[in-house]
């Protein structure tokens, strides 16, 4: 059934903090090296050395430049990936029932063997979070690899997914956000997570931490705690300079 | 939206195949034997050949049974549903009216609204859209449904009823390029909302994730073309809409009225094209365009 779970009991996803995110794309590599050997098809590249290469991708980071009003201008780093919505519009759209929202977490998976690669899951994301591969003509998204979270073959700090356990930056992080102590809920409350287009109604799972504003670029001189002992005391200067400017107002 | 011509060609001409047979299930023109053969026939190659036609854009044609189990939630699976139950029940129909020059007026009103809510499923396929403002809006809906029942009665040759209805569907289409021309900045998903990154200042593109294209961009950030995008109304406005109606207004002959259908389906084909070619997907505003 492509019909939505009500509720789900864990709402497993990630907080991605753009504060600290360095725009490395080292998510970008281990989540294609993970997903491209297993759940489902792989992650196929055409001509990947020639003139026009392009591939399949389920996490991308875009940058951005964020100009103030007034001050300096800030680079954002932005890792994109989907965002497993308690209000997923791909899921309802799926004719096939191969898109799916799992019950027990909230996961949003594409049975592969069902998909008939129609598209219209990636035409109702609003995210760009699917994207049809080129070779296996089915539909491709993130898993929150499914296949390590609960994975006891793997090593315990591995189970978390790839892009969270490679992150050098530790701008990824992965955990229940259902449950309200969990680290990555506190880290919303802490931080002020946001949703990405909340206009569209989708209720995402996924949060994002804002990056802290840069502010203080104009404020230098403040930090110097003698300065109102330094304080200038008049405007006018003496001496030759007095005597200077005296005679360069006059000509 | 990329203009895939298997889908512009499938929701123009099956939108004219139902319509052709919803003026046929309510016994306009009740014609039987050879007369009434050749009608279905024609309201059959267009409808089946729509179908067959949106069948090429799919990755796994194969399995293109399931699409009839999700009729609950997905208005694409409803609309492989209504477009079957319509061709079964017409065919049923047009047995009696072509072999036992019968009129099963039940089964012939049953076709007719079954081919209705056909083009219905097809159009909210669209208006569902939440991601594609332009296609978001009840006039959506409203324009497919006016379009497939204006074709339908030109082919059917209910003249009356053409021009009352082609005439209703220009002006729909006018009121869609309106509203449609509004629809992004009136759903207020911009750039500052995409990235939360809106509180801070101006938000702008500074790098894409890769060096080249991908299926994002390909499929759904579909720029190209769209500085003809005026020009292409006014010939999609006199062709699809005008012209028919002008030939009809004229004297009604067979040769008028084959010109009439073949204007009407050219300018038609060139709104559906605009229909994709124009549409903006939110997702664009991630790479800075849209």
């Amino acid at each position: 059934m492509t019909s939505l779970p009500d509720s789900t009991e864990r709402k497993l996803g990630l907080v991605i903090d753009l504060d600290t995110c360095v725009g490395c794309h080292a998510c970008v590599v281990s989540c294609k090296g993970w997903n491209t050997e297993n759940y489902g098809a792989p992650l196929s590249d055409q001509t990947p050395y020639g003139a026009d290469p392009s591939g399949t991708f389920l996490n991308r980071v875009h940058s951005y430049e964020v100009q103030p009003a007034q001050g300096a201008a800030q680079l954002v780093h932005f890792p994109k990936s989907c965002l497993h919505c308690d209000n997923a519009p791909c899921v309802t759209v799926c004719p096939t029932g191969a898109s799916y929202k799992r019950q027990e977490d909230g996961i949003v998976l594409v049975n592969e063997d069902a998909c008939i690669g129609c598209g219209l899951c990636a035409w109702a994301c609003p995210y760009g979070a699917r994207e049809m591969d080129a070779a296996s003509k089915v539909m491709k998204k993130c898993t929150l690899c499914v296949d390590r979270i609960y994975n006891e073959n793997l090593p315990e700090i591995d189970r978390v997914p790839a892009c969270v356990r490679t992150c050098p930056s530790n701008a990824r992080h992965f955990g229940d956000l259902a449950d309200p102590d969990s680290d990555v809920s506190r880290l919303v409350v802490a931080r002020g997570g946001m949703d990405l287009m909340p206009e569209q109604g989708t209720a995402p799972v996924n949060k994002y931490l804002p990056p802290r504003i840069k502010d203080r670029l104009d404020r230098i001189d403040d930090a110097d705690v003698l300065e109102p002992f330094l304080d200038v005391v008049t405007d006018q200067p003496k001496g030759f300079l007095g005597w200077l400017d005296k005679a360069l107002d006059k000509i | 939206m990329y203009p895939a011509p298997s889908i512009i060609a499938f929701s123009t001409l099956s939108g004219l195949g139902f319509g052709l047979m919803f003026w046929l299930g309510i016994g306009m023109p009740g014609s039987t034997g050879l007369v009434a053969f050749v009608f279905f026939a024609i309201a059959y190659v267009l409808a089946g050949a729509g179908l067959i036609a949106s069948t090429f854009h799919l990755g796994h044609p194969e399995r293109a049974l399931l699409a009839f189990t999700q009729w609950r939630s997905s208005w694409l699976s409803r609309e492989a549903v209504g477009a079957v139950a319509a061709l079964a029940v017409m065919g049923l129909y047009a047995i009696g009216r072509v072999f036992f020059a019968a009129s099963w007026i039940p089964i012939g009103w049953l076709g007719a609204a079954l081919s209705l809510m056909t083009v219905l499923t097809t159009s909210m396929i669209y208006a569902q859209m939440k991601t594609v403002p332009r296609w978001r809006s009840p006039l959506t809906p409203a324009l497919y449904l006016a379009l497939s029942l204006g074709g339908g009665a030109l082919l059917a040759g209910q003249v009356t009823w053409a021009l009352l209805l082609i005439g209703m569907a220009g002006l729909l289409q006018l009121a869609w390029w309106w509203h449609g021309d509004r629809a992004f900045s009136d759903a207020g998903t911009t750039m500052a909302s995409a990235t939360g990154l809106g509180h801070i200042g101006r938000v702008s593109a500074f790098e894409p994730p890769h060096t080249g294209p991908n299926y994002l961009l390909r499929e759904m950030v579909y720029v190209v073309g769209r500085k003809h995008a005026f020009k292409l109304r006014i010939i999609a406005f006199v062709l699809g809409y005008a012209l028919p109606l002008a030939f009809l207004l004229v004297t009604f002959s067979h040769w008028m009225g084959l010109l009439a259908v073949l204007s009407h389906i050219t300018g038609i084909l060139a709104s559906r094209w605009l229909f994709f070619a124009e549409a903006e997907h939110v997702v664009g505003l991630y790479y800075g365009k849209r």
